[in-house]
């Protein structure tokens, strides 16, 4: 369960502490939608978060997903070399 | 798009493969957890990358498929009532009750409407206040922080004309249903990402102690999927029973503390009947006293409906893992997606419809 | 075209009713001054029942389509320009030259008038750059509620004039699958109007005639073997029709099938596979390998034709079946849709 798609913030409307009204205008590839931001407090615009039904659940971590995808690369590297 | 076309790359995709052969050196059955998981498996074509070791297992993800039946009758009868419009999320339509599916009630003049989020249920009463507008909140807990906003806000608007019909189930309590299960052959889990997204993982750590499983929290996309199953495999070859993460970007270990709130506020855990495997304690939400007014199933009355199942769909058995699709006697022949005999079959992760529509085993 | 005039009073009559489809005088004045105004002129032996046609040719493609779209305009077109092109394309799929079209209304009482008018307008536009003439038809309207606005009917003729026949059956092993362009733009640019699902797309329909770009290949000698157009049910469907027809197995590779960034975006976000997803200026075209070369720069250098690329071929295997190369390396099979995609969460 869980189409959750990763999107960029592009602008926010509602003030912080706002939580019924807070939303972002979010860039999918190109669509752009607007969504609740009101479990993700911290976003700020240019932030990546992850949507479901119209609701951002979590901050995409650019840092860990950059950590995940250097380990994947050079273990696909290390493969090439060794095939 | 960024954070997804990335992990899909089909070199790294081949050369997580290769590495998974590298380290499997015993038979493993690994079950994943998430009906979103299920299907990109199956459309990914995951499992052909696999060592033939590896089994891998649709686990009672989707919760379109575990909805129980007297609730998807239920919903029927609401659905089919005048004045009331009645919303619901696409999976939903085409899931098989006793008599009927919703795409039928419709069909017959039943005002039912596909919504992409809850909110859109909540603006569809505000501009129908003559209308009993109802929505369908089936899931799991990636979409319960959504349903108890939509609640959260139709009482902040003082909405007298939307209710919910709740019908949320829980993860842990299932796998751990699987678990105990005498007939268990699992022996590794993928967790379900985006409920850990929500939920967090710090209730998996109990669970992987007592019954010596590793459990890698996984995300949606083949690369994930992978590098979970990798991560699984290693641990099991090293005789680990860990909780690790792999979907970082976006799972923390505590998960989603404002979503959290507002669930726990709205909702309550309540037994759960899930379709096909009876019924789990402490499996199910339910909303609280504060919101009873906004729950459907009060609001409407009703009472206990009989419900009549097919005889002939094992889905149950499906679900737990037991079984694979193409080992019911039913499926392709009595059972197909054009007429389903159970939910697995219509819902696009059920595991029986994405054996169907991606391999149709010959 | 938009600054055409229309004789018929609109303020007199600002909503389509009954009588409008009742056989008396209204009907007649709606007729005379609405549709043979717009698609005219009227044959010098007047409007009959029927219309008598010479044709240049005996060998004939006949075919009919029903337009039942809602919203009647979206990005990129509305149901008068898929009426027309709708049906110019399932002639063009023979290879026939189309020349005439019956078109066919039943409209809801209470239509607006001006949306009618809107509609007529939009039919004549693409009646013209399609190089078709609308030269029958009829007018029904049905009570307030038993209709969408407005359902077309179109039939149309053309002319064969190649000795190719082109069917299914004669798809050969070995053969290449070409496409004109991207997948999925006119299904998500209908997705993008409907309420509850909106969201902000530039994505318009593609909503085309490919009649001329098809007699492109047919001029320089192409051996085309079949085509389809791809309509509801996206391009998995069309392949999926084509390897029963043909008892085939046809193979694509997901890699080359174009789909533009926003279509692709969209259909992850509702849960859908562009696949599936409908088109309406998208054809594919089997030829012998050997043409492949040829008919893609054929394609690429027309209009509609600019995003053409080989996405497959025909295999030597008489299961009639469509595999998919999928993006990560693995196979499997790529089937047949049962009913509609809806929007999924799960």
């Amino acid at each position: 369960m869980c189409l959750a798609i990763p999107g960029k913030i592009e602008s926010i409307t509602g003030s912080e502490g706002d939580f019924l009204n807070i939303k972002g205008k979010v860039n999918f590839g190109g669509i752009l939608k607007e969504v609740s931001l009101a479990y993700v407090p911290e976003a700020k615009v240019g932030d990546y978060v992850i949507v479901h039904v119209g609701f951002a659940l979590s901050l995409v971590d650019q840092e860990e997903a950059l950590k995940v995808f250097d380990y994947l690369k050079q273990m696909g590297e290390l493969e090439e070399l060794h095939t | 798009m960024k954070y997804l076309d990335e992990y899909r790359d089909p070199k790294l995709a081949q050369a997580l493969s290769r590495q998974i052969h590298k380290i499997t050196t015993k038979p493993w059955v690994i079950m994943e957890v998430c009906g979103g998981q299920t299907h990109a498996i199956v459309k990914f074509g995951i499992d052909t990358l696999l060592p033939k070791k590896i089994e891998l297992v649709h686990g009672p993800g989707c919760p379109v498929c575990v909805t129980p039946l007297e609730m998807i009758d239920r919903a029927l009868v609401i659905a089919a009532q005048k004045d009331v419009i009645f919303c619901s999320f696409g999976d939903m339509l085409r899931v098989p009750g006793s008599e009927t599916d919703l795409l039928a009630v419709k069909a017959q003049g039943g005002n039912v409407r596909i919504v992409y989020s809850p909110l859109d249920a909540v603006k569809i009463a505000q501009d129908n206040p003559d209308n009993e507008v109802v929505f369908f909140a089936v899931g799991f807990e990636t979409t319960a922080p959504a349903n108890a906003m939509a609640v959260f806000q139709a009482k902040e608007l003082g909405l007298q004309n939307f209710s919910l019909l709740v019908s949320h189930v829980l993860v842990p309590p299932a796998m751990e249903a699987i678990l105990s299960s005498g007939s268990n052959r699992v022996q590794g889990f993928l967790a379900a990402g985006h409920v850990c997204t929500v939920m967090g993982y710090t209730e998996y750590p109990p669970i992987a102690l007592k019954y010596k499983v590793p459990i890698i929290v996984t995300g949606f996309e083949p690369l994930d999927i992978l590098q979970g199953i990798a991560m699984c495999v290693q641990q099991l070859e090293d005789g680990r029973h860990e909780v690790e993460n792999q979907y970082v970007r976006s799972v923390k270990e505590q998960g989603n503390p404002y979503a959290q709130e507002l669930i726990s506020r709205v909702f309550c855990v309540i037994p759960r009947k899930w379709r096909g495997i009876g019924e789990i304690p402490q499996s199910g939400l339910s909303l609280t006293n504060e919101y009873r007014d906004y729950d459907a199933e009060i609001k409407f009355k009703l009472g206990d409906i009989k419900t009549q199942e097919s005889s002939e769909c094992i889905s149950g058995l499906i679900l737990q893992g037991i079984k694979k699709p193409h080992e019911c006697p039913a499926f392709g022949v009595k059972c197909t997606p054009e007429h389903p005999l159970g939910a697995t079959m219509v819902s696009s992760e059920g595991a029986c419809s994405a054996y169907y529509t991606y391999k149709r085993v010959t | 075209m938009n600054a055409m005039s229309c004789p018929f009073p609109i303020q007199q009559y600002p909503h389509v009713l009954l009588a409008h489809g009742g056989g008396g005088r209204l009907m007649q004045q709606l007729i005379e001054k609405m549709f043979t105004h717009a698609f005219g002129p009227k044959p010098a032996t007047g409007l009959h029942d029927s219309i008598v046609l010479n044709l240049p040719s005996n060998k004939i493609a006949f075919t009919t389509d029903s337009f039942v779209v809602k919203p009647l305009f979206f990005p990129g077109g509305d149901i008068g320009a898929l009426a027309v092109n709708g049906t110019v394309n399932d002639l063009s799929m023979s290879g026939a030259r189309p020349l005439y079209l019956s078109l066919g209304f039943i409209i809801e009482e209470g239509l607006s008038m001006e949306t009618l008018w809107r509609v007529v307008r939009s039919i004549k536009k693409a009646a013209d750059e399609a190089g078709v003439t609308i030269v029958t038809g009829d007018t029904k309207v049905v009570d307030r509620g038993k209709g969408d606005g407005i359902f077309i009917n179109t039939s149309g003729i053309g002319i064969i004039e190649h000795d190719l026949s082109i069917v299914p059956a004669h798809i050969q092993s070995g053969d290449a699958i070409l496409i004109n362009g991207d997948v999925g733009r006119h299904g998500i640019a209908i997705m993008a109007t409907r309420e509850n699902l909106s969201f902000e797309t530039t994505i318009e329909s593609d909503c085309a005639p490919l009649n001329d770009i098809v007699s492109r290949l047919i001029k320089v000698g192409i051996e085309i073997h079949c085509m389809r157009d791809l309509t509801r049910g996206g391009l998995a469907s069309a392949l999926n029709e084509i390897a029963q027809d043909a008892s085939r197995t046809i193979q694509i590779d997901e890699k080359f099938v174009p789909v533009k960034e926003q279509v692709a975006s969209a259909c992850a976000i509702m849960g859908f596979d562009p696949l599936y997803v409908a088109n309406e200026g998208r054809f594919i075209a089997f030829v012998p390998a050997s043409q492949s070369s040829k008919a893609l720069k054929i394609l690429q250098n027309h209009p509609l034709g600019q995003g053409a690329c080989c996405i497959g071929e025909v295999l030597d295997d008489t299961k009639p079946l469509v595999t998919l190369k999928g993006i990560i390396g693995a196979n499997r099979i790529l089937d047949m849709i049962s009913g509609e995609q809806l929007p999924r969460i799960c």
